[in-house]
């Protein structure tokens, strides 16, 4: 180490620097926040083509486009990709723009990690894709990766799609770091913890999750990568393992995971509805309790996903009365939700509209996942198209549609610019028809005993399967205004106020439009 | 601590290298060790793998060269203080999840799993799998002993472990007491101090090693054996891991210390080195109580 000092330069005057180093470099949360989410979208409409062929392919019986080897690779990268890549990094995009702004915040608390919790991504999704076209295929087991499946029969391309695991979870345990230092450290002089705003709060207990359950991913990937490798019988019976344990220590982690793509969800619901609602959000500190019971409850109730393995009676109890508890909280946020809007004076903007298709389509993902938790009867959904429509019920018109609200809601913040509202409203409707049409009749096709991740199925279910292709290639071709409507607002169109929306509350609502680079320098003063 | 905003980077190019470093060293890895299974050679991941390693430790220390320049000028303020701890402190965090997985894993195994397969309970039904196996804790014979060869020995608790466990302990002593020297700014006596509690460190890695060799050569016990080997060697491996990078971490705090860094009221990283060494000790005593003795 040599004495003279090499600090980075402090200077703050100036905007963003010029050319493409200003993305590979960057400290400043909004570059990120703007990378994290063009990323995600990338990915959206990568794992989005997945699903079309898989929905192409299962549009009549028999095989028609693909091979039964090629079609589960579609649906175990389908799987990986919309979790790993379109919605957390796309919710971690979204942290990372408003967080800093909502609690009056020069920046992240740790800049310099906030930019490599991102630039791991796009190393990691390459190689988890290069696996596709490795000698025996890309991982084929599933995006839950089950033992044996993801072990002894798995192709060898299974390394490298644990390493690009492995590099996911740095990613996500440095980003929720990041935004826990930020919440807890960088508030604003008079910013409480119950002043913060509701999309605050969710992101704080997410990132929680995130730190306790990703590194239980990187456990059990490890252990895959041992009983591959190294002759360990982790998850083989013949050396005392068990696979079923692959699959509770898998679902300690996977199901906080399915909070951490819903919680901030919620977050940004309760944001939006009281802006077009015109009221304060009804309950704030019941949402605030909601939240966290929600998560704490999270970590018991894994073993929802493995009631046909054969576990002890009490475990099927216990888990089915603990997955039933996390109902409580979940109802009282739909209720606050809806009371928040009654009575109040509502307007209908693309915002509100993707934020009431959540409220209602959550719900219906909410009560089919009560149906799920009911053991006796999930003997019969299980491992069934009634599973595939549940939780496509809750991250498509649930986790997805959270995000695009949130992309029209803070679009102007963003760009200065305000959206092309008709263009917003097409999407809207082709996006809640395609849903529903997709995903609606696999409902039936469960409740009739189709199985899910097969290419072909019996006759009886043909019907339904054609509907739902349909469906699917709506919801698929519309996200093309999407993007359409993002590209014109960035490039022009009417001038965006500073407070944007006529009943917007929020620190970020008081900056102009679009924001400036460097927001907050001096700390506001919270009222 | 001087300035009074709060601290923003400009940009920064370590992290898109840390990342490049660490795709190499995934890539590198994935190669390697997939060859060595198909018993091929002249791969060229064990190259990608060792530029990977190199280009990251050069980066890490190019990085926190930055960091420590930045804190030794005076940029740093308490606010900036404070998001280092809650950032050290929730990292800490994520390692202790990362070894929760383990500990579950060893208590499913031990408590439920081995018990099922030789019959026990409601699930004992698996038992007609092999017919005849004992279960057993440590698990000596396994269940299909051509597959996995179970131990023919464990390793006993109240030798190297023992020995292991108050060289460790002595060790959270020792650096406790190295950093009451530093509050009080008697460095001669902080550089003791570190240096005992590096050798510590140092001498538990020795034991350890020769652990592992005892245990292939003699006993029998080896990543093969079965899961009561896998579970033995992955916690005592990780955490044998995690001892390593903390003694790395504190010989790095000794020549900033003998560098004349840090000083009564400014000495972050000393500390956080500290709190990870306690953690490194924390998991041992559940390793030396759970793994070896119980």
């Amino acid at each position: 180490m040599d004495t003279t000092l090499s600090v980075d330069s402090t200077e703050h005057g100036h905007g963003p620097a010029k050319g493409l180093g200003r993305w590979f470099f960057t400290t400043n949360h909004k570059d990120i926040g703007t990378l994290y989410l063009w990323f995600s979208l990338l990915m959206f409409l990568t794992g989005g083509c997945m699903a079309l062929m898989i929905r192409a392919e299962l549009f009549q019986p028999g095989l028609q486009l693909v091979q039964p080897e090629f079609f589960n690779q579609m649906t175990t990268m389908h799987g990986l990709i919309m979790v790993f890549g379109a919605v957390m990094p796309a919710f971690v995009g979204l942290a990372n723009w408003m967080i800093p702004i909502m609690v009056g915040a020069p920046d992240m608390a740790l800049p310099r990690m906030n930019n490599w919790s991102f630039w791991i991504l796009p190393f990691a999704f390459s190689l988890m894709l290069s696996t596709l076209f490795m000698e025996g295929g890309g991982p084929n087991f599933g995006w839950t990766f089950y033992a044996p499946l993801s072990t002894t029969y798995a192709p060898p391309s299974v390394t490298f799609f644990i390493f690009a695991v492995h590099m996911m979870g740095f990613s996500s345990i440095m980003g929720a770091i990041n935004i826990i230092a930020t919440i807890l450290n960088m508030r604003a002089p008079g910013m409480t913890m119950m002043k913060l705003p509701l999309f605050v709060w969710t992101w704080l207990i997410t990132a929680f999750l995130l730190i306790a359950v990703m590194p239980v991913l990187a456990g059990v990937v490890t252990m895959m990568l041992m009983d591959i490798h190294f002759g360990t019988s982790f998850f083989n019976a013949a050396g005392g393992g068990d696979p079923v344990l692959f699959q509770h220590v898998f679902w300690f982690f996977g199901h906080p995971e399915v909070y951490i793509m819903i919680l901030p969800a919620f977050g940004i619901v309760s944001e939006i509805i009281p802006t077009f609602a015109r009221k304060k959000l009804f309950g704030y500190a019941s949402m605030v309790y909601a939240t966290s019971s929600i998560a704490l409850l999270s970590f018991l109730v894994w073993a929802h996903h493995m009631f046909t393995v054969g576990l002890p009676l009490a475990g099927e109890l216990f888990f089915m009365y603990a997955t039933m508890l996390i109902a409580v909280p979940t109802g009282v946020k739909v209720f606050n939700w809806v009371a928040t809007m009654f009575h109040g004076s509502m307007t209908f903007e693309t915002p509100m509209l993707f934020a009431l298709a959540f409220v209602v389509l959550f719900t219906i993902g909410g009560f089919s996942g009560l149906m799920l938790a009911i053991a006796p009867a999930d003997f019969q959904y299980h491992d069934t198209y009634f599973v595939v429509a549940h939780f496509h019920y809750v991250l498509v018109p649930g986790a997805i549609f959270s995000i695009m609200a949130g992309a029209y809601y803070w679009l102007p913040k963003w760009t200065g610019h305000m959206l092309n509202e008709r263009l917003g409203k097409a999407h809207f409707w082709l996006s809640f028809i395609g849903v529903n049409v997709t995903f609606f009749p696999m409902h039936f096709l469960g409740l009739a005993g189709m199985p899910r991740r097969i290419p072909d199925y019996a006759l009886q279910f043909a019907d339904f399967n054609a509907v739902a292709s349909v469906g699917a290639f709506i919801f698929g071709l519309s996200q093309l205004l999407f993007v359409y409507n993002i590209i014109s607002c960035i490039r022009g169109g009417e001038r965006a106020t500073d407070q944007v929306w006529e009943g917007s509350h929020g620190l970020e609502w008081t900056l102009p439009s679009p924001a400036p680079y460097h927001t907050f320098t001096q700390p506001p003063v919270i009222k | 601590m001087s300035s009074a905003a709060y601290y923003v980077p400009n940009q920064s190019r370590w992290p898109i290298l840390a990342s490049i470093a660490l795709f190499l060293m995934a890539v590198g890895a994935g190669s390697l060790i997939n060859d060595m299974s198909a018993e091929k050679s002249g791969g060229v991941g064990v190259w990608s793998l060792l530029l990977g390693a190199l280009c990251m430790m050069a980066i890490l220390f190019g990085w926190f060269r930055n960091v420590i320049n930045e804190s030794m000028s005076g940029l740093y303020n308490e606010q900036m203080d404070r998001s280092y701890r809650w950032g050290m402190s929730w990292f800490i965090f994520s390692e202790l999840m990362f070894f929760a997985a383990f500990f579950g894993t060893l208590f499913y195994v031990r408590n439920l799993a081995v018990p099922w397969l030789g019959g026990e309970g409601e699930k004992g039904v698996s038992n007609m799998l092999w017919e005849g196996f004992q279960a057993q804790w440590p698990l000596m014979t396994t269940p299909d002993m051509e597959a996995f060869p179970g131990p023919q020995q464990v390793i006993d608790p109240w030798h190297l472990p023992l020995i292991n466990t108050i060289l460790l302990v002595s060790s959270s002593f020792t650096v406790t007491v190295a950093h009451k020297a530093l509050k009080m700014g008697e460095r001669s006596r902080i550089v003791l101090w570190l240096a005992i509690t590096v050798l510590l460190g140092a001498a538990f890695l020795v034991f350890q090693a020769y652990e592992y060799i005892e245990a292939y050569h003699d006993l029998g016990l080896t990543l093969h054996a079965g899961v009561y080997g896998a579970t033995f060697f992955i916690l005592t491996g990780f955490h044998g891991l995690h001892v390593t990078l903390g003694s790395v971490m504190l010989i790095i705090m000794w020549l900033r210390v003998l560098r004349g860094h840090f000083d009564a009221d400014n000495h972050f990283a000393f500390e956080a080195v500290n709190w990870y060494w306690h953690f490194v000790d924390v998991v041992w005593v559940g390793l030396f109580l759970f793994v070896y003795i119980i």
